[in-house]
């Protein structure tokens, strides 16, 4: 049963990347809160209302499947990342709840609220971030390490903004749509020249991982993914500074091509760390549950996840086209 | 008390899921009510119902979310603080919390959408629907966490290689002996703490007189089931106790009280435990009758802790919380009955009763606490009983470290609690829409009669 481990690795990749780019707009979101009139707040919150609560289960399947899966992974990772984790936590609990006060408590405590929301949004996305670097660099304790997560606790929350903005390009019109697109402006150049950089610095920060992409053959195979991660960049860049096409309502265009740039993102990362799941310290066959175990989830997964896929699409068709002020009734 | 990691990873690791398990017992039971609304609503076409319904799925909406985003930090806590737990326990406990994300958190999180802001944009069947699946998915959730717990509890279907625990039948780990009983009781009483949840606070909205037709609609739906399921809940509770004698004799010692082994033991009614001294002091007790209820035989034996000594559960808190869960489940038999028999007769309850029901509004969260109080701390020293102690799977963070993430959650949790009773609060002094439907009618009348 060597497959098992390989398959669950796939579906704990699959669960996180899903996870950064659907809970990553609504993150961004809400880091991009302030800069809104209170009417725009309220609108570019009931873009995200419908489907929040789901978008965070993706991060629970993530931890899930590491805990189902790779039981003697779970424990090192999360006991080694224990502070930005319980950071995470309160940032993610504070944007959850802030949710639903902010409609809901007396009017005077509104503005609280919001402000909790844009807090909880970007603390999460930044210990996210934080806890990327951290793993990426092998859970190691090194000045080098923590430059490297810092880095990235600033990168991923440029990321989400730039997912948010995206959102907002789908599911706006009128004047917030142009406003979306003016804040997508703003942090698309940020967003290329830190990816850049990181691209750069993980293999000089990283050994292990320089050895594996730059060598050849696999040099020359790896080429699509950065090629086309630069070609998305471009259609994003291409399509804000173009007001035709954003004028014809073609934004959406934009966070497709931010989907496209995650996706080869974490194809990289994933051919860095593999077969590891701790870096270099456990393979994901060192870390696997039992045969027995990973057999029972196996069945498990191959029905619930492919359903969850398709109620999915279900609640996204449902509340399809731009967004109204929500309404209970 | 030394404020060892080990201590301070139970304190906070008890904060943590009391807190968190406060909010799903409101939605796994309210989330059925919400359905016998809707229901009412399709069959009947009476508005009331449909005003119900909006008033109370803003709450479930507002309850779920604490529930989902507490239960995030649940699902990391295994990891962060427990680690051993999973790399021992790991074949068992891993698939069942997968199955729990799997079939029922994406269910629940999806077409609560629907639920909540779909009104207008699926048909009423599809809402219907959503609802329902609603309601499923939070008591899936239940029977894959209850059935984690209490495998932890009474562990069957496994072998141990190497101090690893491995799988020998997945039927028997998840249908273990503890399991039908705790599943059963805890979803009833999430009902019976969902039903006086929204009869309390309709009592509350009627006592501040903004209460309408549909308002009693709710006390009423309230109160019978209450009055269904109290009786209902004491007969599992009793089930559960046997089932506990049989499995986890220790456990009962503690909340029994009963120190050494003796046949025709007398039920310990209340005293105080003192573990130094081994006794009960002011013990007021009623002979042989703890041996009729565990054994349902008059001259049973009970084993006493004095034959599990360093093997047992801290005595006074089991002792104390089982006394707390029974008071108050008596409390509601009580106040359930006189209620029901009051409504039988008239439409609205008098005075009393209104108060009765408003204070009674948070006390299925006592009860509930206080239940898991007993089987958690009665379970101890084991994290799984038997197999694993809690201390040999702890993190072995700073001191300083913890301290800070503990005071860091309380200070979160108090906010949020205060934030949560405070909204409730303020939802509810909101004239109902059905008292303002009601005026609207009058309103006309009168100027017809003009």
């Amino acid at each position: 049963m060597e497959w098992l481990p390989i398959f669950f690795v796939g579906v704990m990749g699959f669960a996180l990347l899903v996870y950064t780019i659907l809970d990553g707009y609504d993150l961004g979101i809400g880091i991009l809160l302030p800069l809104a009139s209170d009417d725009y707040k309220d609108l570019m919150i009931s873009t995200i209302g419908p489907f929040w609560d789901a978008n965070e289960t993706w991060i629970v399947l993530g931890i899930g499947v590491l805990l189902m899966a790779f039981p003697q992974a779970h424990g090192i990772v999360l006991t080694a990342l224990y502070a930005p984790v319980t950071i995470m936590l309160i940032g993610l609990t504070l944007r959850g709840v802030a949710f639903d006060f902010r409609v809901k408590a007396k009017t005077q405590y509104k503005q609280s609220w919001n402000r909790l929301f844009f807090v909880g949004s970007l603390t999460a996305a930044s210990a996210q971030g934080y806890m990327l670097g951290r793993y990426v660099m092998g859970l190691a304790e090194t000045p080098i390490a923590t430059a490297f997560s810092i880095a990235i606790a600033i990168l991923l929350p440029v990321l989400y903004i730039m997912l948010g903005a995206g959102w907002l390009l789908v599911k706006t019109e009128g004047d917030l749509y142009k406003l979306a697109a003016k804040w997508a402006r703003w942090f698309v150049l940020p967003l290329g020249l830190g990816l850049f950089l990181i691209s750069i610095a993980t293999p000089l920060a990283s050994a292990s991982i320089a050895a594996k992409w730059f060598s050849l053959p696999e040099a020359i195979g790896l080429l699509p993914i950065p090629l086309a991660s630069l070609v998305a960049y471009a259609i994003v860049v291409w399509v804000l500074w173009t007001p035709k096409i954003l004028d014809a309502d073609y934004g959406w265009i934009v966070f497709v091509a931010l989907i496209i740039l995650c996706v080869m993102c974490t194809l990289g990362l994933a051919y860095s760390i593999f077969p590891d799941v701790v870096i270099g310290q456990m393979t994901i066959w060192e870390a696997a549950a039992s045969t027995e175990s990973l057999q029972f989830s196996f069945y498990g997964t191959v029905i619930a996840v492919p359903s969850i896929f398709v109620y999915t699409v279900f609640i996204y068709r449902a509340f399809s086209g731009k967004s109204t002020e929500l309404s209970y009734e | 008390m030394e404020l060892d990691p080990f201590t301070l990873s139970r304190i906070q690791f008890a904060l943590n899921i009391s807190f968190h398990i406060l909010f799903p017992t409101i939605t796994i039971g309210l989330c059925w009510i919400l359905l016998f609304f809707r229901m009412r609503f399709t069959f009947t076409q009476d508005n009331d119902w449909e005003y119900a319904y909006f008033f109370w799925v803003k709450i479930f909406a507002l309850t779920f979310a604490i529930g989902v985003v507490s239960g995030i930090t649940m699902s990391f806590q295994f990891g962060t603080n427990w680690p051993g737990f999973m790399e021992k326990a790991g074949n068992v406990a891993g698939p069942l919390l997968g199955y729990e994300v799997m079939t029922a958190f994406f269910l629940e999180a999806s077409f609560l959408a629907i639920m909540l802001f779909g009104k207008n944009r699926v048909s009423n069947r599809v809402h219907l629907f959503s609802t329902f699946m609603v309601a499923i998915g939070t008591t899936m959730s239940a029977f894959w966490i209850i059935s984690l717990n209490s495998w932890m509890q009474t562990p069957t279907g496994h072998s141990m290689q190497d101090g690893i625990i491995q799988i020998e039948s997945w039927s028997e780990i998840i249908f273990n002996p503890s399991m039908p009983y705790r599943l059963s009781h805890m979803l009833v009483a999430s009902l019976l703490t969902s039903a006086f949840f929204v009869a309390g606070v309709s009592s509350w909205r009627a006592r501040q007189k903004v209460d309408g037709p549909a308002t009693w609609k709710v006390i009423r739906t309230g109160v019978f089931l209450a009055a269904i399921l109290s009786p209902i809940q004491i007969f599992i509770g009793d089930l559960h106790g046997l089932n506990t004698l049989e499995h986890q004799p220790a456990k009962i010692a503690a909340m029994e009280g009963v120190w050494e082994t003796e046949k025709g033991a007398p039920l310990t009614l209340f005293g105080i435990p003192d573990e130094q001294e081994r006794t009960t002091h002011y013990a007021v007790k009623i002979p042989k009758l703890a041996s009729l209820i565990l054994t349902h035989d008059i001259n049973g034996e009970i084993i006493g802790l004095n034959d599990f000594e360093g093997e047992h559960p801290p005595v006074g808190m089991v002792f104390w919380s089982f006394r707390v869960m029974v008071g108050i489940g008596m409390l509601m038999l009580l106040i359930s009955w006189v209620c029901a028999f009051l409504l039988f007769s008239r439409e609205r309850l008098p005075e009393f009763g209104q108060r009765a029901l408003s204070l009674m509004t948070f006390s299925g969260w006592v009860a509930v606490l206080a239940g898991w109080y007993v089987t958690e701390i009665g379970r101890q020293p084991w994290i799984v009983t038997g197999l694993i102690k809690s201390k040999d799977v702890v993190a072995d963070h700073p001191p300083e470290t913890l301290l800070i993430s503990l005071a860091a959650y309380s200070v979160l949790y108090i906010g949020l609690m205060a934030s949560y009773i405070s909204t409730l609060r303020y939802m509810s002094t909101k004239k109902a829409r059905s008292l303002m439907e009601q005026e609207e009618k009058m309103k006309l009348d009168l100027n017809r009669e003009a």
